[in-house]
Formats: structure tokens, C-alpha cells, sequence
């Protein structure tokens, strides 16, 4: 699906769509980075005397974060972007592909 | 059969394993020597990076670290990983895209400018040389105290192997062997931790071992959490409590930019982001970065726990014990150095963080210089102090108490009786650690030296034939100058490894962020930047780790900064003046903004192709 209008040359709507697939990809990056921030930064370092108040079987919580916790929610940031950006890369070659045929020129 | 046989069994096969697989990976051109063809596999480039980034440090020591400083060991666990989540979202996959070969490649491009790509290459080959250093001395360690031969012909020995592959295969042999030596690092790193947790705890995963109570036959028929057992020893013995927070000077602001700049150290050191290069695509580089980081939180999650059970193992097994019933692994790395027991008279052995602690290590001490302090110390407890010296306050003068940390990994499984195959394996997992890094090292100081200094600034018209020729003289010549490096250390690179980072975060981590994300900064403002964030680094870490200079509060810190986490700030001064000075100078020019488009959009239309076919033909 595309929201460029079809009556813009091909080379217009390409590069609408690309700045549009740039902001989302800053967008998503940003959101991540955000969680990695408070899971790593966070609750790990900046908040690990008060969450060791806490616990979870034998761990402290701020420790368990600081030593466990942190390196769990790293790895599944990364598989969460690499999903996520497969998809959007996927989304984007289509969008491209009915551009194309919408407005009938190559690119 | 002995600990020694079962050693050589495994050198030799993990050996022979590395040689093999080298001599099916020989390569012919440069893009198989430096990026591998572009044909490796995104699980096995992650296996690869895990390698290359795992050294001897982080097998042997990162254990150790968190043992003797309990949460404060948090920093080297979540700054080591919590870089790859900076690598895989900023950089990963779009220097990927810019088909490069190298790092000093895309800055000197990105910026238009040969001063900048030889600033990349200088910062390159320093922070690859310090590193490899420490990784030969690590191959030396482990030859000594297990194969029971020189230091000096353990290192040879290395050297060896890694020229053979390293010349032979460049990158392609090097990421094959890799591969096969992360499963023996891994290997040998789990199955202790899992033995030990089995017997400390009754649970068989070490991770949930950690936080669980101990076995009733360990503690004594106690129903107590591991952990809680341990805060209540190491209290008893006048040390910090193992989980909590912000003691023995690691305040929350230095926990936080310790971490911060090893984080963004690794997102800049260049052997990692090389690895990336070597994926056929995009997509490859991102699912790399994700393998890379599993296949690392496996040795990562498990090092904490592997750091609980050696420190409960350590303060419980020692203290009472006389000369008679001391654990034979005391005696065995007596030998080494690493551990060393001054009695005060009353024949028990005792580790405590107060003045009667009776165990040490040698290290800085020479070798005449110990057996003196050892003759004057035996002097001093045959008189009851009347003559002689005591070795105690000897060592407190000094500043040298408790055991010396790397023993941790490779001791533990020694001190929770395991097999003897077992104890031998985890020799061959250190070697496997030592020689993967400095392997992915050293091909970076080649590429740095003979593809970004000798094609693209001395010789560009080189013929592909000469430049693969020069490509491995270079790799050849680094092996050699490693490994004098490892014969003859010099006293500074301990020291140095670990302000790697605070450079590389400084230096590399802004220019490459901006460089992908920015189309506004150029060549003036991103060059001032990389020499204001390394100057001012450098400056801080000489002046205070040599010049005796004070560490600096900036005023509203209540403890001065420690020289690891000033990284941190060199990072944010080069971002500010990069910035800064970015509205002053002209924008990029037209080559430098057609490259930051071609890195931004995504792979062409349809299936993704293989950008190395698009651009080379």
C-alpha cells in the first residue's frame, strides 16, 4: 500500500517513501534504545540500591539485574529489531513495487 | 589418566581441528582475505564474533573480576554486552551496506578525507596491538601452568598456529576457526559451571544455581540461599557484602560511566565491526549481531554464576585449614604465583579483608625479590618475631592481598574436585579464547596496514596479486611483533586494554554514529571531534594512571572519576563539538551524501540481492 499520491513521478515517490522508511527506522531504534537505557542503565546501576530491597528467590533484585537481568534484555532487543526490520525492509519493497505499477514507470 | 595426559589430548586435537579447517579455507583473492568472500552464514558469523570478542580476559579473568567485586562486577557484564545492542541497532547493518572493507575504509570515504581515514587507521592499529599483546601472554599462562613447559615456548607455540591460518585463510580462515573455537571455549566454560552448580546447589543450570539455596550436604545441613550465604561470610571476614551495591569505591556515578564507556567501546572497537562486513547482505548482518550476542550471553550469564560459587568455594574452603589438610589445587598454583599463604604462627590458614589475612599473591614482585621475603618471613616465624621480616605487612604495604583473580576460572573446577578430563578441557577453552581474539586482531592491523594504508594512500594502482601479497606479509610481520609483545611484555599493557575502550568510545563510536545518521556533518567538525574526544581521553587516563594526577570530580561528583569511565565523557565532548562546530563548516560533499544515502535505504527491490554483485559489477 502506498499513500503518495500516484500522480507524482516514480522518482518523487521513492524518495517519499524513503525518507518515510528512514523516520520509521529512527523511531523504532530510538524505542529500543530507550529500553536498553532503563534495562541496562537503569534498573542495573541507577535504581539497583532500591530494587535490592527486592527479591526474586535468592537474588537481590539490583544485583540480579546488574548480572543477569540486563544481558537477558539485550539479546532480546536485538532480535526484537532484527525482527521488526526484516519486516519494515519487506513492507518498504512493496510499497516501492505498487508505486511502480501505480504510476507505470521504472524507476 | 593425568591431568597433564588429558591436557595434551586436548591441545593437540583443538590444534590439529584449527590447522584443518585452515587448510580447507585457503584463499586467492583480497575479498577473501579480508571479508571472507562475503560468504559466511549470519549463525556462523555470529559464532565467529563470539570468539573473536570472548578473549583470555573475559574466559580467564572477567570470572575472577566479578568474584572479588561482586555487584560492582556488573559493569564488565553489561558493558561488554550492552555494546552489541549499540553495535546491532547504529552501525551493524548499515556498514554493512556501504560494502566496504574496513572501518578506517567507511570513515575516510564518508568524510572525503585522507586525514581522517589516517587518524581511523592509527586508532585502529594502536587499540588492536594492545589487545593482541595481552591475548599472546594469556596463550603463555596456560601453556605454563597446565602443559607444565616454558611461558616463552607457549607463546612460540601460538604464534605458530595462528600464522599458519592467519596467512593462509585471512578472513575466511580465521572465521572458520573461530566457529570451531567458540564451541570449545563454550564448552569448556559450561561444563564446569554445570558440575559445580549440580554439586553446590542441586540445580543443573548455573544461572538459576546462583540465586538458589545450597545443597544440605554443603552447608550442613542448613536450608540457606547461596547467596545470602555468602553476603553472611564475606561480612564475617570483614569484606564488602557480595550483592550489594555501590561499596569499596564504586559509587553510582562511576558504576555508570565505567559502564557507559565499555559499552560504547565495544560498539567502536574495529575488530568487532569488521565481522560484520563479512555477511552476504543486510538482513545477515542484523541476524549476526543477534547470534553474536546469544552465543556470548551463554559465557556472560554464566560467569556471575561461576564467580558466586568459586568466591563461596574460595573464602570457605581456605579458612581453617592447616598445612596438612590444605586442598591440593593450593599447592599446585602455589607454583604459579597466583596464590601464596604467609602463616602468622599458629599453622591455620586464614583469607580475611583485615590485618591477620594470611593470603596473597606475587604479582609484581620478582622472583628474587619473593624467595628473599619468603627466607625472612620463615626467619620471622621460627623466631616468634624476635629476627626476620614479616611477609604480611610486606604485602600490605604493597597493596597485594587475596589470591590473584584469573586463578578463579581456572582453579574452580580443581577446587570442586572434578574429573581430571574435565579440569584438562578448560586449558584447551583458554587457548581456544587467547588464540580467537588475537586471530580476528591481527587481520584487522593487516587490513588497517596493508588495504587502507597501502591500496587506498600509498600504492592505489596495486595489482590484486601484490596486494594480497602485501595483505599477508603484513599478517605475518603483526604475528611476530604480537608475539615478542608476549615474550617481552611491556608493563603497560595490562593497564592499557582496558583504556582501549575508553579510546575507542571516544573516538570511533561518535564518528561512526554521526557519520550514518547525520548528512550535515563533515570532514572539519568530525575530525576535530575524534582529536578533542582521543586528546582529552588520552590526556585524563596518562595524566592519572601515570602522572599521579588526582581524579577529576568536575564538581558536582562526589568521588573523582575513575580513568575507565572517562571514555564516557570523551564520548559526549566529541559529540558536542562535532555538533557544535557542524553548523560552521560546509556540509558534505556530493560523493559523501550519495554514500549516506546508499547506507540508509534498504536493500534493493524484490528478495535482497547481493549488494557485493551491484557494486563490483
Amino acid at each position: 500500500m502506498s499513500n503518495s499520491s500516484s500522480g507524482k513521478r516514480g522518482s518523487e515517490s521513492r524518495s517519499d517513501s524513503l525518507t518515510k522508511y528512514w523516520n520509521g527506522n529512527v523511531r523504532l531504534m530510538l524505542i529500543l534504545l530507550v529500553i536498553w537505557a532503563i534495562a541496562g542503565l537503569g534498573c542495573g546501576i541507577l535504581f539497583a540500591d532500591t530494587l535490592n530491597e527486592f527479591k526474586i528467590g535468592g537474588f537481590p533484585l539490583g544485583f540480579w539485574f546488574a548480572q543477569q537481568g540486563s544481558i537477558i534484555i539485550f539479546v532480546l532487543l536485538i532480535l526484537a529489531f532484527c525482527i521488526a526490520m526484516n519486516k519494515r525492509d519487506e513492507k518498504h519493497h512493496e510499497d516501492l513495487k505498487s508505486d511502480e505499477s501505480q504510476s507505470g514507470g521504472g524507476i | 589418566m593425568s591431568v597433564l595426559q588429558w591436557t595434551w589430548i586436548f591441545v593437540i586435537a583443538s590444534f590439529s581441528l584449527y590447522l584443518y579447517i585452515a587448510w580447507r579455507s585457503r584463499v586467492k583473492d583480497t575479498r577473501g582475505f579480508y571479508v571472507a568472500g562475503r560468504g559466511v552464514p549470519s549463525y556462523a558469523n555470529g559464532m565467529a564474533t563470539a570468539a573473536d570478542w570472548m578473549s583470555a580476559a573475559s574466559f580467564i579473568s572477567m570470572a575472577g573480576l566479578v568474584s572479588t567485586m561482586g555487584y560492582s562486577g556488573g559493569v564488565y557484564l553489561m558493558g561488554w554486552t550492552g555494546g552489541y545492542v549499540l553495535l546491532a541497532l547504529l552501525l551493524a547493518p548499515y556498514l554493512r551496506k556501504s560494502g566496504r572493507y574496513t572501518v578506517p575504509d567507511f570513515v575516510g570515504d564518508r568524510f572525503d578525507s585522507n586525514l581522517a581515514r589516517l587518524v581511523a587507521i592509527l586508532c585502529a592499529i594502536f587499540v588492536s596491538f594492545t589487545y593482541v599483546a595481552g591475548q599472546m601472554r594469556g596463550v603463555g599462562v596456560v601453556f605454563s601452568r597446565f602443559l607444565e613447559v616454558d611461558v616463552n615456548i607457549g607463546v612460540i607455540i601460538g604464534m605458530a598456529i595462528v600464522f599458519v591460518y592467519a596467512t593462509l585463510g585471512g578472513m575466511k580462515g580465521i572465521t572458520w576457526t573461530q566457529v570451531a573455537q567458540y564451541w570449545v571455549l563454550i564448552t569448556a566454560f559450561l561444563v564446569p559451571a554445570i558440575a559445580i552448580s549440580i554439586k553446590l546447589t542441586g540445580t543443573p543450570i548455573p544461572q538459576l544455581g546462583l540465586g538458589s539455596t545450597l545443597d544440605p550436604n554443603v552447608a550442613g545441613g542448613e536450608k540457606i540461599y547461596l547467596l545470602d550465604k555468602l553476603n553472611q561470610i564475606q561480612t564475617d571476614l570483614g569484606f564488602n557484602s557480595y550483592t550489594d551495591t555501590f561499596v569499596g569505591g564504586w559509587d553510582k556515578m562511576n558504576v555508570f560511566f565505567v559502564a557507559l564507556a565499555l559499552m560504547a567501546g565495544t560498539a567502536g572497537l574495529p575488530h568487532v565491526i569488521v565481522r560484520f562486513y563479512t555477511v552476504k547482505n543486510i538482513k545477515a548482518a542484523r541476524w549476526s549481531a543477534f547470534w553474536a550476542l546469544l552465543f556470548i550471553s551463554f559465557l556472560y550469564l554464566t560467569a556471575p554464576a561461576m564467580a558466586g560459587f568459586a568466591r563461596y568455594y574460595m573464602v570457605d574452603s581456605l579458612n581453617g585449614r592447616t598445612e596438612e589438610s590444605l586442598p591440593s589445587w593450593f599447592h599446585s598454583w602455589e607454583k604459579t604465583g597466583l596464590i601464596l599463604w604467609f602463616d602468622d604462627g599458629d599453622g591455620v590458614i586464614r583469607y580475611s579483608n583485615r590485618d591477620d589475612n594470611e593470603v596473597f599473591n606475587t604479582k609484581g614482585l620478582n622472583r628474587s625479590e619473593l624467595m628473599g621475603l619468603i627466607e625472612q618471613h620463615t626467619v620471622w616465624r621460627s623466631t616468634e618475631g624476635r629476627e626476620g621480616v614479616d611477609g604480611r605487612s610486606v604485602m600490605r604495604e604493597k597493596g597485594i592481598a587475596g589470591p590473584d583473580r584469573d586463578i578463579i576460572v581456572l582453579a574452580t573446577p580443581e577446587m570442586a574436585e572434578l574429573s581430571n578430563w574435565i579440569i584438562a578441557f578448560v586449558a584447551a577453552g583458554g587457548l581456544a579464547a587467547a588464540l580467537s581474539t588475537a586471530s580476528g586482531l591481527l587481520l584487522v592491523i593487516s587490513s588497517s596496514v596493508a588495504h587502507d594504508l597501502y591500496s587506498k594512500i600509498i600504492n592505489p594502482r596495486a595489482e590484486e596479486k601484490k596486494k594480497l601479497l602485501v595483505g599477508r606479509a603484513t599478517i605475518g610481520i603483526s604475528v611476530i611483533i604480537a608475539g615478542l609483545f608476549g615474550i617481552y611484555p611491556p608493563g603497560f599493557v595490562g593497564q592499557v586494554v582496558a583504556f582501549a575502550f575508553g579510546l575507542a568510545a571516544a573516538s570511533f563510536f561518535p564518528v561512526l554514529v554521526l557519520g550514518i545518521f547525520s548528512r550535515r556533518v563533515g570532514t572539519v567538525p568530525a575530525v576535530a571531534g575524534m582529536i578533542v574526544g582521543v586528546g582529552f581521553t588520552g590526556f585524563y587516563i596518562i595524566a592519572s594512571v601515570y602522572g599521579g594526577m588526582g581524579n577529576w570530580t568536575f564538581g558536582i561528583f562526589e568521588s573523582g572519576i575513575k580513568p575507565q569511565g572517562i571514555g564516557s565523557i570523551g564520548m559526549l565532548l566529541n559529540f558536542s563539538v562535532t555538533l557544535g562546530l557542524a553548523r560552521f563548516f560546509p556540509a558534505p560533499g556530493p560523493k559523501a551524501l550519495e554514500l549516506i544515502d546508499l547506507v540508509r535505504e534498504p536493500e534493493g527491490i524484490g528478495p535482497p540481492l547481493d549488494i557485493e554483485k551491484a557494486m563490483d559489477h
